[in-house]
């Protein structure tokens, strides 16, 4: 299976999986009781999203293809087939097709040409707000994420002892369902009751400093933090985990070499680890952005876009002009805006990840 | 990873490796810190949690709020909900995509590169982007609020045809050879030979599945509309509307939303964080 990325008994140390082109390849050798039971094939999906690129079937092992399995296929595509057609391919299509119409779903629609792009790009003072809130939480989320998960993975790689104590505390938020978790950190960061308020006003007492809580969540400079905390809270064991199966991908000879060379341990780290990692880090980089421009129920729960628009992201305005404004063909022009940002952004990283992402000689780049 | 001499060195690992456990307990505290605080709000009287400054145990300790909680709101319904959703979207999604990836794996036909090019392609989609005609098809079925439109549309999912094609091609084709030359059918050797081989990438998808569905909020939130459909994280979503500041009472329905997530993760923490971490895009 593509996604084993242990270094195994016959393989080279291959650490990484970023392409369907080292995902995968049948190898004669591998033994059955190997398979039976693979290592913590983590992260190797990596790329469901960026492998469609380089997703070749390089590999020639398959044979002609058989008359008489035509349409066997056929049959055994079909279920999944027509339900990509019914819910996923017309849908697209239709989104598109409705986002040049105004339609609140009573009266019948009507055609208005690309209005409602045009609203959206040039009058639309709330759009222009969810644009910036959610680029303010991608660039704030993506980069605080990476940094924690990872040294968060680099700190228990070398604890040795409690790995999985730790592993199972630091990932339970990852299984919480959110709107729970959006539950308790909207009292949480609740300003009179709240145990982070109650925190800091003692620290202000205590210390004589002029510090006072700011009431959070009905404070438009403050709830976005909140948000990110939250968020934070809830992936940032995610990122660990990933990243921990990349560091222990990371042969061992690579750290002996550095310190014979004298390496400080900032040095190998940022010379040996760093790099070697790179690739997990443009994976993490790539689905946490696309999670970042997809926020929703966090803000739903804990803020309801408030206050004042303040954490109001595009997929909640979305939201907002179907179900709540009756606006279908608008909530679909800024469905089609998301998903344009989305397809743009991921490119770009696809493009400059060349620049920084190290892959091992021969890998593909 | 500087250069010593063998004695020190090991002194300086011991008050490293000090510093680093005392890190990440420290982390684990404020890991842990809602839940403990959740917790313990759920188990207070009202007076005693609008007092100042907070205390983290409740004195006396209220069970009743479970009670209330659960008289005020049908969380029993929203756990059979849930339960019935996940796991029919589970069953079906393993399905409609193991029966997919065996065609991409194993059989041979025309165009079978470019269709899965297709599949692959549906990938970039984003959920939000199909959701508004999703939902007015749904309302077209006049399926609204009823347990095909939560279960019928996710119970297809490209990633799960990806994932599992590129498992099945790692099993030896002999297998599946031998098996024909005994006269298997297509049919036979997907569920006696490619599936019992492929356990651990199941059981890595199921639980991914399972959690993502049992989980999922936007979507129920469209499409549901009363109690009698609504999933654990929709129906807590809706008691928050409606006991607002009743912390106590908004604690404990949390806590009974997460429990069963959370014991069951305890007892299987390995295969979650695999099953999770493998399968991984959709966190959230």
């Amino acid at each position: 299976m593509g996604v084993r990325q242990t270094p195994h008994p016959h393989g080279n140390h291959k650490v990484r999986a970023e392409g369907a082109a080292d995902v995968a390849p049948y190898s004669g050798h591998t033994t059955f009781a190997h398979r039976a039971k693979p290592k913590l094939p983590l992260q190797a999906h990596m790329t469901a999203q960026t492998a469609s690129v380089s997703q070749q079937t390089s590999v020639s092992r398959w044979r002609r293809y058989r008359p008489d399995q035509q349409w066997e296929a056929y049959l055994f595509l079909l279920p999944s087939f027509a339900g990509f057609l019914i819910f996923v391919a017309i849908p697209v299509i239709a989104s598109l097709a409705l986002s040049f119409f105004d339609w609140n779903l009573l009266s019948p629609p009507e055609f208005v040409g690309v209005k409602n792009y045009v609203q959206l790009l040039t009058s639309d003072r709330v759009f222009r707000k969810v644009l910036f809130n959610t680029f303010y939480f991608t660039v704030t989320i993506v980069p605080l994420q990476l940094a924690f998960g990872l040294l968060l993975a680099v700190a228990l790689n070398r604890a040795v002892r409690g790995i999985e104590i730790y592993r199972l505390i630091y990932f339970m938020p990852v299984v919480t369902t959110i709107v729970a978790a959006a539950l308790v950190f909207q009292w949480f960061f609740n300003r009179d009751f709240g145990i982070l308020a109650a925190a800091i006003w003692e620290l202000g007492a205590k210390t004589g400093l002029p510090i006072r809580p700011p009431d959070w969540l009905n404070d438009p400079d403050w709830a976005k933090p909140a948000v990110v905390v939250l968020t934070l809270w809830k992936n940032t064991g995610f990122t660990m985990v990933i990243y921990l199966a990349a560091l222990q991908g990371v042969p061992r000879e690579l750290y002996d070499a550095a310190k014979v060379d004298g390496a400080s341990g900032w040095q190998s780290f940022r010379y040996v680890t760093f790099p070697m990692v790179s690739p997990t880090t443009f994976f993490l980089m790539v689905i946490q952005m696309i999670g970042a421009f997809q926020l929703f129920s966090e803000a739903f729960v804990m803020t309801r876009g408030g206050p004042a628009q303040a954490t109001l992201t595009i997929v909640f305005y979305i939201y907002q002009m179907a179900f709540e404004f009756s606006r279908m063909g608008k909530g679909a022009a800024v469905a089609w805006v998301l998903f344009i940002f989305i397809f743009l952004f991921t490119f770009i990283q696809t493009r400059l990840q060349r620049r920084w992402v190290h892959y091992e000689a021969g890998g593909e780049s | 990873m500087t250069t010593r001499t063998a004695v020190d060195g090991r002194a300086a690992f011991d008050a490293r490796n000090l510093l680093i456990h005392a890190a990440l307990i420290f982390g684990s505290v404020v890991m842990l810190l809602p839940f403990g605080w959740m917790l313990a709000t759920s188990l207070k009287a009202p007076p005693q949690i609008f007092t100042y400054p907070p205390t983290l145990i409740p004195n006396p300790v209220v069970w009743q709020n479970y009670v209330d909680t659960v008289r005020a709101m049908p969380f029993g319904r929203f756990y059979l909900n849930s339960l019935f959703v996940a796991v029919s979207v589970t069953t079906l999604q393993i399905l409609t995509a193991s029966l997919s990836a065996f065609a991409f794996a194993r059989l041979r036909y025309r165009g079978r590169e470019a269709l899965f090019l297709v599949y692959l392609a549906t990938l970039m989609i984003p959920f939000q982007v199909t959701m508004i005609p999703n939902f007015i098809l749904i309302r077209y079925l006049r399926w609204y609020d009823t347990f095909y439109a939560l279960i019928v549309p996710t119970a297809f999912s490209a990633f799960a045809v990806f994932l599992l094609r590129q498992y099945f091609r790692g099993i030896p084709v002999e297998l599946d050879e031998a098996a024909r030359m005994d006269g298997a059918s297509s049919l036979r050797i997907w569920a006696r030979v490619i599936m019992p081989l492929s356990g651990p990438v199941l059981a890595a998808l199921t639980i991914f599945v399972f959690l993502g569905s049992w989980n999922d909020f936007l979507w129920p939130l469209v499409v549901t509309n009363s109690n009698a459909t609504r999933t654990i994280p929709v129906g807590l979503a809706s008691f928050q509307g409606q006991f607002n500041t009743d912390w106590h009472l908004l604690m404990a329905g949390s806590v009974i939303a997460l429990l069963p997530v959370l014991l069951v993760y305890i007892l299987a923490q390995k295969r979650f964080v695999e099953g999770i971490t493998l399968s991984g895009m959709g966190g959230r």
